[in-house]
C-alpha cells in the first residue's frame, strides 16, 4: 500500500526495482529499503523466531531493534529496515539463526 | 588507520550542528552516519516545529535537515561526510571502527562527539511481538521517509507528543486511527496535536492500556482496558478494537552503547529517558575528549539537540586550540537558548534531570594527552 496523495509530501518514485523474494518476483522503486518494499506489497512477516518459531516483522524501522532479519543473497541476519533494495536482490525468510557459508 | 581532528558520530540535528559549527571555526570534522542520508528523525518530521526563531520555529523537520545539510557543506574543505556507515566500536585508545559498504575501518580522532540519538521503547503485554506491531516512529519513518502506509486501523499506544504527531500524520496519509490511549490519566503530548485530531474524530481514551492484541501471524485486533488511580487494569471494562496495526509510542531511550563501552560514567536518570552519561556544561563526558549533545545525552526535542550540538562543536574545536575570539560569549548564548527552551512545564522536568548529572568532572582521564 503506497501513499498516493499526500497534503505536504510529493513522492517522486524512482524508478523499478525488481527483485526476489522466496521465489516470487516483487517490484519495488529506488530509494525504497527491502522491507519497506516488502511492506508495500503486503509482506509483513519477515522470519520467525529462531527458538519459538514465532513470527517476526520490523519494530524500529531505523536499524537498531534487529526483528527485521532476512537472509539476503545467501547472507543470512541482514537487517532489511535499512538495507537498501537493489536489483536482481534475493531475499529470504530467515527460520533459524542462519549461517553463513 | 584513518586520523581526524573531531569526529561526529551520528547525522541528525545534534551531529550536523556540532560538525558545522567545529568546521566554521577550523577544525577537521568526519561525520559518520549509518543512514545513506543526512538529518536523522528530522527527515520524517513533516510538521512545523516550535522553538524560536533561532531553532527554525516554525519551519518542517524536513526542512530544518536539508537547511542544516546545505550549511555543512559550505564548510567542505573542512567536513568529511561518510554515509552509510556505522559506528561499531569506540575503544580505550580512542580508536572508532566502521562498518562502511562492506569495508572495515579504523578512524583515530583528537575528539569525538556522540550523537547517536534514541530508540523507541517497547511494551509488555500478550502477543507483543506480532507482526504488526510497530514503533510510532517505524511507522513515521515507513510513511514519511518510503512513502509506505502502515495498514488500514490503527491503535496508537501513548498520547505524548510523538504519539499524537504520528496520529495525525497517519490521517494524513489516509490511514485509519480507531483510538490513541495512554495508562496516564492526563495526555502527556501539547494541547494543540491532541486538538488536532480530536476535531477530526479520534477518541484520546485516557487511563487506558492494552490488554492484549490478537492475531496469529499478524496483528488481527486489540483489547484495551481502563486502568484504575493506582493502574490496575478494572475488570470488565475491556473493549475490543478491529486494528491490523498497533503503534507503541511509550518514550524513547538513549542510544548510548558507544559511550557505555568507552567506560563514560552513567546514571539512569528517568527524566532524561534512562541511562545518560554525567558530563560538564562544555558536555564532555567523564571521559576526556568525548562530547556528547542531542537525546543521546537525554531525550529531549530537535531544538535543544541543535543547540547542544553546536556547544559541544564549539567546546570541542577551543580544546583543539582553534582561536575562537568570542568564545565565551558565543558559549554564555547558547547555553541561555538552551535555558529558555528549556523554561515552562516541560522544561522543569529535563532540568530535574539535568542537575543530577552535570557538573564539574575533575581528574578526568582518557586517550587524550
Ligand atoms: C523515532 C523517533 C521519532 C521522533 N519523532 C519526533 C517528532 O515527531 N517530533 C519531534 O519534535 N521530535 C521527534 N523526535 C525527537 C527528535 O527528532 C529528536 O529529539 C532529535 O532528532 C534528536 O536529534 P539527535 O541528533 O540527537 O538524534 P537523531 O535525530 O536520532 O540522529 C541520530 C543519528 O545518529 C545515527 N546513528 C546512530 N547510531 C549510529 C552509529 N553507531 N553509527 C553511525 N550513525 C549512527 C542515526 O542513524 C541518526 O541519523 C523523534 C525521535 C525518534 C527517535
Amino acid at each position: 500500500m503506497r501513499i498516493d496523495n499526500h497534503p505536504i509530501l510529493d513522492f517522486k518514485r524512482g524508478k523499478e526495482i525488481r527483485f526476489i523474494y522466496d521465489g516470487k518476483e516483487m517490484v519495488g522503486y529506488e530509494g525504497d529499503t527491502i522491507a519497506s518494499a516488502l511492506h508495500a506489497a503486503g509482506v509483513r512477516v519477515l522470519g520467525y523466531h529462531h527458538k519459538t518459531g514465532r513470527a517476526r516483522g520490523f519494530y524500529c524501522a531505523i536499524g537498531n531493534c534487529s526483528s527485521c532479519l532476512m537472509t539476503v543473497n545467501g547472507k543470512p541476519n541482514v537487517r532489511v529496515c535499512v538495507e537498501e533494495l537493489k536489483e536482481g536482490m534475493v531475499v529470504e525468510t530467515q527460520r533459524g539463526k542462519g549461517e553463513l557459508k | 588507520m584513518k586520523y581526524t581532528e573531531i569526529a561526529v558520530v551520528g547525522g541528525g540535528p545534534a551531529g550536523l550542528s556540532a560538525a558545522i559549527t567545529a568546521a566554521k571555526y577550523g577544525a577537521k570534522v568526519t561525520v559518520i552516519e549509518r543512514n545513506n542520508s543526512l538529518g536523522g528523525q528530522l527527515r520524517k518530521q513533516t510538521h512545523k516545529f516550535f522553538g524560536s526563531q533561532k531553532q527554525y520555529a516554525s519551519v518542517r523537520g524536513i526542512e530544518i535537515a536539508d537547511i542544516l545539510e546545505s550549511q555543512l557543506r559550505e564548510y567542505n574543505d573542512n567536513v568529511e561526510i561518510l554515509n552509510g556507515a556505522t559506528v561499531l566500536g569506540l575503544y580505550e585508545d580512542g580508536v572508532l571502527t566502521i562498518e562502511m559498504k562492506d569495508r572495515y575501518i579504523k578512524l583515530k580522532p583528537d575528539r569525538i562527539i556522540v550523537a547517536t540519538g534514541a530508540y523507541e521503547k517497547f511494551l509488555s503485554f500478550p502477543n507483543n511481538d506480532l507482526p504488526g506491531i510497530y514503533g510510532a516512529g517505524a511507522v513515521q519513518t515507513l510513511m514519511n521517509q518510503y512513502g509506505v502506509k502502515p495498514g488500514r486501523n490503527v491503535l496508537m499506544v501513548g498520547a505524548g507528543n510523538i504519539g499524537l504527531i504520528v496520529s495525525y500524520q497517519l490521517m494524513q496519509a489516509g490511514v485509519n486511527v480507531k483510538a490513541v490511549i495512554d495508562a496516564a490519566p492526563k495526555i502527556g503530548g501539547y494541547l494543540v496535536h491532541a486538538s488536532k485530531i480530536r476535531r477530526l474524530g479520534v477518541p484520546i481514551l485516557t487511563s487506558y492500556t492494552i490488554k492484549e492484541a490478537h492475531g496469529k501471524d499478524w496483528v488481527e485486533g486489540a483489547t484495551i482496558c481502563k486502568l484504575d488511580e493506582n493502574w490496575q487494569m478494572i475488570s470488565g471494562t475491556e473493549i475490543d478494537i478491529d486494528v491490523d496495526i498497533i503503534c507503541i509510542s511509550v518514550g524513547l531511550t538513549p542510544l548510548a552503547d558507544l559511550l557505555w563501552q568507552i567506560g563514560c560514567e552513567m546514571k539512569y536518570i528517568p527524566e532524561l529517558g534512562g541511562h545518560v552519561p554525567i558530563r560538564d556544561e562544555n558536555l564532555e563526558t567523564s571521559k576526556k575528549g568525548i562530547y556528547i549533545a542531542g537525546d543521546v545525552a537525554g531525550i529531549e526535542e530537535a531544538s535543544s539537540a541543535m543547540v547542544e550540538g553546536r556547544l559541544a562543536g564549539l567546546c570541542a574545536a577551543n580544546s583543539l586550540g582553534y582561536i575562537i575570539e568570542d568564545f565565551e560569549e558565543e558559549k554564555q548564548d547558547l547555553i541561555e537558548q538552551l535555558d529558555s527552551l528549556r523554561a515552562g512545564p516541560t522544561g522543569e522536568k529535563i532540568l530535574n534531570g539535568l542537575e543530577k548529572v552535570t557538573k564539574v568532572i575533575a581528574g578526568r582521564y582518557g586517550y587524550v594527552d
